[in-house]
């Protein structure tokens, strides 16, 4: 976990965009966050970021059965990032493959700091990421729609985890990559916070950038983290009818 | 410098107040601040910060009174499902002394049970017993899960909620503090019982909640309101439109006062089908 303090002078948008779907540098894609829709989850979360639609489930905390996997003194939080064979052009075949490992993996990592754990020693916490439409993005998304699953299950946290990606696109430094941004741009810079104390726990870099570049993508993406963090606190209030 | 108001639902790490506050149950403090760590809502005692949860899993503790399912029978021992991250036991001898039988004889799996915590270790190990009034195993009804931090809720102030219901559609209830809610009674009025006590869940953090499960309850009896009225005064609805804030200490000792009510209703039942029980085993 890295603390990092960054001035947020950012891009206020007013440049006329050269991005292919006519956003300003500094702009989201349409978001849209509901909590509680699923019935037999403990907690669950549906989030639309543009073209990405993803759903979050929380089980737990509940009984670990896998005894090796047990810790004496906090839970485990177990995550499983899956895409739907149908949530990307061609076909994606069905079952975990390498890249889905690493999105499950660095999900677990960038929730795990926010969740008091040692509230439950011996048990597990499941979070399941379901992919159903895929457009860029969607690492961001979904650990954006598992923290306010998380918190829709009941469970403690020190603070929310919000989640978005920078990067560079046609010489651009530019904020939430599209999928043709992402694919065809130079650099992907996906990072996951906790909006409250600034804390960073996820960080990742595709791509290459110069210094300044990656503290201006830097500070794009913890803006735009700051931007979704009001819509994940709008979907758990509006759960309870506020 | 207190940020939030009485009553205002709170998101994990929404910042409650300054150092000047306490931190109570559903918060926790860091850098001299008062943080939320749950959704819920706040309440406010003096200076005294908690934020009650909307939703939870039910953590065991001595004393309890739960109800379980069997999930699994061992050499001497029943394991229990009791709706919480932390499966119970209950130790043969507990229920057959020094005695050797066959368990299953006694409790299958699947079958419901009214149990007391007796005790959780270190790790987590959660044994369960049947010593006391009204403890035992549950024949027929149905079975309802609900948030345990709902469980007041439910029960209401001195057993009033949980009492009308029972009034009205002439069902036993037995609620457990691990959020379990038996319901024995006619089918249909079952049926009634159920949806009662699952709107009672959804609206748990709104006010004038009695009068609202009330009309529900006349409703789907098919009674007039002002009919059903005048078995509950008014009055008790007036007081208790703010009562999810209901701090720990009456929490509990509502709990205990309505599982001992329970305890009494059962008295004529529950035994018997313990001695039922082991009538079997000898045949």
């Amino acid at each position: 976990m890295i603390i990092i303090i960054t001035n947020t002078n950012l891009n206020t948008g007013t440049e006329t965009s050269a991005r292919a779907d006519k956003r300003a540098f500094d702009e989201l894609r349409n978001l849209k966050i509901e909590a509680g829709v699923l019935e037999r989850a403990d907690g669950s979360a549906y989030l639309e970021m543009g073209g990405n639609k993803v759903l979050a489930a929380v089980y737990g905390p509940r009984e670990l059965f896998v005894r090796r996997l047990m810790q004496p003194n906090r839970a485990v939080l177990r995550c499983k990032y899956n895409m739907a064979p149908f949530s990307v052009d061609d076909r994606k075949r069905p079952g975990p493959d390498r890249r889905s490992v690493e999105i499950s993996k660095i999900t677990s990592d960038a929730l795990s700091p926010a969740v008091f754990l040692e509230k439950f020693p011996r048990s597990t916490i499941d979070v399941y990421i379901e992919v159903l439409e895929a457009e860029g993005g969607t690492r961001c998304a979904g650990i954006t729609a598992a923290s306010v699953a998380l918190a829709d299950a009941g469970i403690p946290m020190r603070d929310m985890v919000v989640a978005c990606a920078a990067g560079k696109s046609d010489g651009n430094v530019v904020l939430d990559l599209s999928e043709v941004e992402d694919k065809e741009g130079e650099a992907d810079l996906p990072i996951a916070m906790m909006p409250r104390t600034g804390e960073i726990t996820l960080l990742q870099m595709d791509g290459d950038l110069t210094e300044e570049e990656f503290q201006q993508a830097l500070d794009l993406a913890i803006g735009g983290c700051k931007k979704i963090n009001e819509e994940q606190k709008k979907a758990i209030k509006n759960r309870y009818g506020e | 410098m207190i940020f939030v108001e009485d009553k205002e639902i709170v998101i994990p790490g929404d910042i409650l107040a300054d150092e000047e506050y306490h931190s109570g149950r559903g918060t926790f403090k860091e850098n001299d601040k008062v943080c939320s760590s749950l959704v819920g809502l706040v309440a406010i005692r003096d200076k005294k910060i908690s934020v009650i949860p909307l939703q939870s899993k039910y953590i065991p503790k001595r004393g309890d009174v739960v109800i379980g399912e069997v999930t699994d029978i061992r050499f001497s021992m029943w394991n229990l499902d009791i709706n919480s991250p932390y499966s119970g036991f209950l130790p043969a001898s507990d229920v057959f002394g020094k005695e050797k039988r066959e368990l299953n004889r006694t409790f299958d799996v699947g079958d419901v049970l009214f149990l007391r915590v007796v005790d959780v270790d270190e790790v987590k190990k959660v044994k369960l017993g049947l010593k006391g009034r009204g403890l035992g195993k549950f024949r027929g009804g149905i079975l309802i899960n609900i948030t345990p931090t709902k469980v007041p809720r439910l029960i209401g102030k001195k057993g009033s909620m949980i009492n009308m219901i029972k009034d009205q559609t002439h069902c036993e209830v037995i609620v457990g503090q691990n959020g379990v809610v038996w319901v024995k009674g006619e089918p249909s009025m079952e049926r009634v019982a159920e949806k009662v006590i699952n709107m009672i869940e959804d609206q748990a953090h709104t006010s004038g909640l009695t009068d609202r499960v009330r009309n529900m309850l006349a409703k789907l009896l098919g009674i007039e309101p002002e009919e059903a009225e005048y078995e509950l005064g008014e009055p008790e609805s007036v007081e208790e439109s703010d009562e999810l804030e209901i701090s720990e200490e009456v929490e509990i000792t509502e709990i205990i006062e309505i599982s001992e009510e329970s305890d009494e209703l059962k008295k004529s039942e529950p035994p018997e089908e313990k001695e039922e029980s082991k009538e079997d085993e000898i045949d």
